[in-house]
């Protein structure tokens, strides 16, 4: 009794300090984390000439929307938004059917030539985008698709996808058979039973999948910059914002207002559904 | 007579099952060898030609790119660089991802979602628009040098990006500070696995917390980490985003990468025409480079695990 009693009472006093000092850590160590994005979402609200006088203050003493007019109107940042939202959906749509079926096949049948998928899937995590930018570049032009959105659109869904590959097929693995059973029972064939009973089943899947290539697109850089090179027009907003920095090196309230315009809707998506991202992740290191 | 009719049907239905499988992959398929598993050969054709990527004017030279690219003190320069940023990146990567992970493990730790969420944060935001914005704030007006100056820390302000010594350093705390959330929610995942009445039984044994860290945690979570330091080297190497939008490679090639040596020698004009040929070589040699590091380090934690 009095074993356990000072157990107790050796464990409470152990514990305070140390939850005392993690918070203490944690808290410094977030508010330095998010220091960057916060500075850039209020310097954009900013007077372009109070920004030197201001450069570190949180609070202005001046807030204005003119950075946002400045670049919406004027350097073509309604463009590169409306490139950067149609790039994405299509993308996203063009991944997760393409992921969810093969993650279903891979998931739920031995068939012929399932090792050797998996495996040559598996070993594009090595490849480094470098290696694969130049041929890719040479493939969307003979396309005829340089400079357009499609371009980017395929070229983005390129590639094996591998953390949605693993997610879809574990998931689907797990599936009891007495649905695909009772499916057949009503007459449903293979691409029936995958409609109708699986695909609804892949939901919370399909959300993680959603979010994360979301994600992914919208802030793709590198493909879609040498796919842009030459038309300003289909640029996304990560390249666009890039481009203007080199045109405008003095705008500097204009590129803040720039990047808030790029990371605010992202930011709010992950806010909405962190949970869903942050499982997809976990899950991929554990599959 | 009925048994040969059967198994014939039962061919059929395995047959019929392999057609569905392989029309259900061959989407994946499709856009995995047309964008990465044939461009990965296709770049080391190329790399047998002196190409500007202009024209289709394509002269075969064999591997005259490539004893150009060793006796290259720009490649090499770029080469010398993925390594020291990944030597860099990577250790403090894997330590301070694992720290905020423990210590955001505990359940009983209020606000721990908050938290979660703030160190992850830099993680969704567009690399490209980090780096553009992370020049404003490493400048010599910005405050990063205000805070060190203020605190006596450095006596005067220095240009961190601007100065050939620091560039590389400053690079990598950016970018640590940029993927740390991915890694800390690998950290979270692989810390779950560790069974609570574990932790208990050695706390009750009088553990003290970093011997329970050390002693219990790190056994547990040894095959996840093996993973999670393949994919941080793999990643390291990929960068490209973040330092191609805070130095361009410069000053002075002090903070060039591969990534980037192939993009500007390939598309931009900075080094007089376009070479296509000459990158690709550059990409071919890199990427097998990569490859082979991912399959030593594959075999080696498959060693590990088997001990």
């Amino acid at each position: 009794m009095t074993v356990a009693k000072n157990i107790g009472k050796k464990k409470h006093f152990a514990f305070k300090p140390f939850m005392l000092l993690a918070h203490a850590i944690l808290l410094i160590c977030s508010l330095i984390w998010i220091y960057p994005i916060v500075w850039t979402i209020i310097s954009s609200f900013k007077p372009q000439a109070n920004f030197f006088k201001e450069q570190l203050n949180l609070l202005p003493s001046m807030m204005t929307l003119d950075n946002y007019i400045r670049v919406w109107s004027k350097a073509n940042f309604t463009i590169y938004f409306t490139n950067s939202v149609i790039v994405t959906i299509c993308t996203v749509a063009l991944v997760l059917i393409m992921t969810n079926m093969a993650g279903y096949v891979l998931g739920r049948y031995k068939f012929f030539g399932r090792g050797f998928l998996m495996a040559l899937f598996l070993s594009s995590i090595c490849i480094p985008l470098v290696s694969t930018l130049i041929p890719v570049y040479q493939i969307v032009k003979s396309m005829g698709l340089m400079g357009t959105r499609l371009g980017l659109i395929l070229s983005g869904a390129g590639g094996a996808h591998v953390i949605f590959l693993l997610l879809f097929s574990s998931y689907y693995s797990t599936v009891p058979n007495e649905l695909e059973e009772a499916a057949k029972l009503d007459g449903c064939g293979f691409l029936g039973t995958y409609i109708s009973v699986m695909v609804p089943l892949s939901s919370p899947i399909t959300t993680t999948v959603v979010i994360m290539e979301s994600l992914w697109t919208w802030n793709a850089f590198q493909l879609p910059l040498i796919l842009t090179l030459n038309n300003p027009a289909s640029r996304t907003l990560a390249v666009g914002l890039y481009a203007f920095k080199g045109e405008n090196v003095v705008d500097w309230t204009g590129i803040c207002a720039g990047g808030a315009i790029a990371m605010v809707p992202i930011i709010i998506v992950f806010i909405a559904f962190q949970k869903f991202f942050i499982n997809g992740m976990a899950g991929a290191v554990k599959g | 007579m009925s048994t040969i009719k059967l198994t014939k049907a039962q061919r059929k239905n395995r047959i019929k099952l392999n057609l569905w499988c392989w029309s259900f992959v061959s989407m994946t398929l499709i856009f995995y060898i047309l964008f990465q598993g044939y461009p990965i050969i296709r770049s080391i054709y190329y790399s047998l030609f002196n190409w500007s990527g202009m024209t289709s004017n394509m002269t075969y030279v064999g591997l005259d790119n490539y004893k150009t690219l060793l006796a290259d003190n720009l490649f090499w320069g770029a080469f010398k660089n993925s390594f020291r940023y990944m030597v860099m990146v990577v250790p403090l990567e894997v330590v301070i991802s694992l720290f905020f992970a423990y210590l955001l493990n505990d359940e009983k730790l209020r606000g721990r979602t908050a938290y979660r969420i703030m160190l992850f944060m830099p993680v969704v935001v567009t690399a490209s628009i980090v780096g553009i914005v992370m020049v404003f704030i490493w400048s010599s007006t910005g405050i990063v040098n205000n805070t060190l100056v203020g605190l006596g820390a450095i006596p005067k302000a220095i240009n961190w990006l601007g100065n050939k010594k620091y560039a590389m350093q400053t690079v990598v705390i950016v970018s640590v500070w940029k993927d740390m959330g991915t890694y800390m929610i690998y950290w979270l995942a692989a810390l779950q696995g560790v069974p609570a009445d574990v932790i208990e039984a050695a706390n009750v044994d009088g553990a003290t917390r970093v011997q329970t860290f050390f002693r219990v945690v790190v056994p547990i979570i040894l095959p996840t980490a093996g993973i999670i330091v393949i994919l941080c080297t793999i990643n390291s190497l990929k960068a490209f985003d973040l330092i191609q939008t805070l130095t361009g490679g410069g000053p002075f090639y002090a903070t060039d990468v591969i990534a980037t040596f192939v993009y500007r020698t390939a598309f931009t004009s900075e080094m007089g025409l376009p070479r296509f040929g000459y990158a690709s070589a550059a990409a071919t040699l890199f990427g097998f480079v990569v490859i082979i590091i991912g399959a030593v380090l594959n075999t080696v934690k498959g060693k590990l695990q088997q001990q």
